[in-house]
């Protein structure tokens, strides 16, 4: 009689613990919206303007993987993360890819469950002090206050590289760019060390940039570069090879402005691939033959990205170096697209 | 046959567990039971499976492996080269040290405030006001930040008390003598030292200074021949009705044999001295620290003088009529009869604001103190990427502190509340 009472409230406790396993590439078809995680603000990398439009060499890699994806290079809704937050961020689910300049290292691709799709930087970790400091090597830093950004790479290196060279400091830790350099300016340390291309851009957007070095040394690799959720290896496929698309799309000379011209038809069967004018590479990842064509058309190829938001004409002002395609001396090669 | 009032028992029947009261709580309890224990089932389930979907592992051992990353403050030795575990001990070992000079001087505070407040003076117990109305109704986040501003923009970067060799000056000067050295990063004040001192024993945990054991017992020796010294004069009084003058034996008493002791082991006072970029020879007292330590116990204070406040009025008025009548004095009849009366009110809600001081020490991240927030739910967590394990470990060890705080507290509650005979 009144049994239906209990059945009916312990119906209620026994929830089944199911969770959605959808792949990410049907997720971001259904939202219609790229969640992309970047920096909280890191002016050339990821930083957003006035009205709130966020722009970036980072930046430009979620917009590709949306105009790949979805069709439509605004279709992305950038997820502020924090060095702490970033990776707890990807795992949970909040957001589909991470474009952070991120280190790339074992651990992180293996315990963290992560998978690095690439490198779009090569990087290494230096250091920042004032001018008027007197330092002309990282050597000499014995004693100092170092500003670090806490749950970063740089942490380890910073205390790696006085260990070896016997020196002591203070580490004033910090959470974000942004307080690092209010602490600096602030002379709350002598020194600022993150990755030399997060100087550059730090030291860019300072009142008096003339009055700071970044020095000499570079104590370490840090190859940054985009990572999704181990596990879903279409997704991971289709963030890898939209990098790819951009890196190999410089080598072969096509370009924002020439990119629609090319796609009716070429002497090279490679570009010809790229662009889908011949085979079907989209459909290997599940995406339409022209991914690789708008994702191009979205920012320009790696080169036009670089040279538009970190390269030497911006304040940044950072030289292609390692950077460079593998033609050129660099270390950019991607694999051929066949 | 039988009568009405004396119907035969029908026997049990499923709808007594409801309608019957003899049943129903026994019901509700079962039930009640049966839900949580099924939502906690599928918690832990949940869990589980999102872990295992992830492919990721559930254990501590990442705790043994090799830190590798330097702590900003550390009250017992620590190198990048410990583990983890020891990166936490540190972290946790700040916590409590914050913790306990933030309790301490928060109930300073209060008890004063919570006094004065009370005052016949139109300006203190007005001024009073506006102190607990200012820091109780403003975030604690905020005054610890505004604490560290204030440190960070009024004093001089450590290069500031360099000589400059052109023009013979420093453009700041160290106080007291040329021994405190207040900067934009720290406080240098001298440190202590023992030219001859006995060393220290080496433990596991931390070295322990023999030279402070020796102290600490001496002074506990002199505290107890202090309170002979004071008992023998109660007697007197007692025998005789004239109380023998006792302050100068018990400053003899109490300070004394430390003062022998220290000078016998070589006592002086390291002085910092700016060398390269920082002060060295002294202690560096952060100003992390000290903007945590001063934001806790102002906000925290707030709290503690109106529950002051409301214990002394709790005391009955006639309390204080009784003990002028006697011609006690308005302070002596404060302090030997209504705050004794009034404890009794306010040690439970003043458990809960130890409590709170205590769990508000993790917004330390804000200003990069390095507590146990910071080391093992911060640095360790992200190096290690063990979220569930650092967490749950994180909030175990806030539960153990705060138990611990609350029995210690409640022990002291049982020696003051009222004795029932």
């Amino acid at each position: 009689m009144k049994k239906s009472v209990f059945l009916g409230t312990l119906a209620v406790a026994g929830l089944s613990a199911g969770i959605a396993a959808a792949s990410t590439l049907d997720e971001v078809k259904a939202r219609g919206e790229l969640n992309c995680g970047v920096n909280t603000g890191l002016v050339g990398f990821a930083a957003p303007d006035a009205n709130g439009n966020w722009s970036g060499f980072d930046v430009a890699i979620c917009k590709a993987v949306a105009a790949a994806v979805l069709g439509d290079a605004s279709k992305v809704k950038y997820v502020p993360t924090t060095g702490q937050t970033r990776f707890t961020a990807l795992a949970s689910g909040e957001i589909d890819m991470l474009s952070r300049n991120s280190t790339w290292t074992f651990s992180r691709d293996t315990d963290l469950k992560l998978d690095f799709v690439g490198v779009n930087y090569y990087d290494g970790q230096g250091f920042m002090v004032r001018k008027d400091l007197g330092v002309t090597s990282a050597k000499e830093l014995d004693g100092a206050s170092v500003c670090i950004q806490t749950g970063t790479t740089t942490e380890l290196n910073l205390a790696d590289f006085f260990k070896a060279n016997n020196m002591s400091y203070q580490p004033i830790t910090i959470d974000s760019n942004a307080e690092g350099e209010q602490q600096y300016l602030a002379g709350a340390c002598d020194a600022y060390t993150t990755d030399a291309s997060g100087l550059a851009a730090t030291r860019a957007a300072f009142a008096d940039p003339e009055n700071h070095i970044i020095l000499p040394e570079i104590i370490s690799k840090e190859p940054l570069g985009p990572a999704v959720r181990h596990g879903d290896n279409q997704w991971g496929d289709i963030v890898r090879w939209t990098l790819n698309a951009l890196i190999a799309a410089e080598e072969y000379g096509v370009t924002s402005a020439n990119v629609d011209e090319l796609a009716k038809g070429t002497e090279n069967p490679e570009i010809n691939r790229l662009l889908g004018v011949e085979g079907d590479l989209g459909a290997m990842t599940g995406l339409d033959k022209d991914w690789a064509l708008r994702a191009i058309k979205a920012g320009g190829n790696y080169g036009e990205i670089f040279a538009a938001t970190i390269g030497e004409s911006t304040p940044i002002g950072l030289a292609r170096g390692l950077n460079a395609q593998w033609t050129q001396g660099g270390l950019l090669y991607t694999p051929p697209f066949r | 046959m039988t009568s009405a009032s004396d119907a035969p028992e029908p026997g049990f029947r499923l709808s007594q567990l409801i309608y019957d009261t003899r049943y129903r709580s026994l019901t509700i309890q079962v039930v009640t039971f049966i839900l949580v224990m099924a939502g906690v089932a599928w918690l832990i389930d949940n869990t589980v499976q999102n872990l295992n979907q992830l492919g990721k592992d559930f254990n501590f051992s990442f705790l043994t492996n090799r830190a590798g990353y330097d702590i900003g403050q550390q009250l017992i030795p620590y190198t990048n080269d410990n583990t983890h575990a020891r990166a936490m001990l540190v972290g946790l070992l700040n916590t409590l040290w914050v913790s306990v000079l933030g309790c301490a001087t928060a109930t300073v505070i209060g008890v004063v405030v919570g006094v004065l407040r009370l005052s016949n003076n139109w300006l203190v117990s007005r001024l009073m006001t506006v102190y607990v109305e200012t820091f109780r109704n403003i975030p604690v986040l905020l005054w610890i930040l505004v604490s560290l501003a204030l440190l960070t923009e009024l004093t001089p970067a450590p290069n500031a008390y360099k000589i400059n060799p052109a023009t013979g000056e420093a453009a700041a000067s160290m106080w007291l003598f040329d021994s405190i050295a207040p900067t934009n990063r720290y406080t240098a004040v001298p440190s202590i030292e023992f030219t001859h001192g006995l060393g220290a024993i080496d433990t596991p945990f931390a070295p322990i200074s023999l030279n402070f054991l020796l102290i600490a017992a001496v002074l506990i020796g002199s505290v107890w021949l202090n309170r002979r010294v004071r008992h023998h004069a109660h007697q007197v009084q007692d025998a005789t009705g004239v109380r023998p003058t006792t302050w100068w034996k018990s400053l003899l008493i109490l300070v004394g044999p430390v003062v022998v002791v220290a000078l016998a082991l070589g006592f002086r006072l390291n002085e910092p001295e700016l060398k390269g970029f920082n002060f060295v020879g002294g202690l560096n007292v952060s100003n992390a620290f000290v903007a945590l330590w001063l934001g806790l116990s102002i906000y925290t204070g707030a709290f503690i003088a109106e529950i002051v406040r409301a214990g002394i009025l709790a005391v009955s008025k006639g309390q204080t009529e009784a003990a002028f009548a006697l011609g006690l004095r308005p302070n002596r009849t404060m302090s030997l009869v209504i705050l004794p009366q009034a404890l009794r009110v306010i040690v439970p809600p003043l458990i809960s604001q130890f409590l709170n001081l205590t769990k508000n020490s993790s917004l330390a991240i804000a200003v990069g103190y390095m507590d146990l927030r910071g080391t093992l739910g911060g640095i360790t967590l992200n190096q290690t990427g063990r979220e569930l394990e650092a967490i749950l470990l994180m909030m175990l060890i806030y539960l153990l502190i705060s138990l611990t705080i609350s029995g210690l507290m409640n022990i002291y509650n049982n020696t003051v509340k009222l004795k029932e005979r």
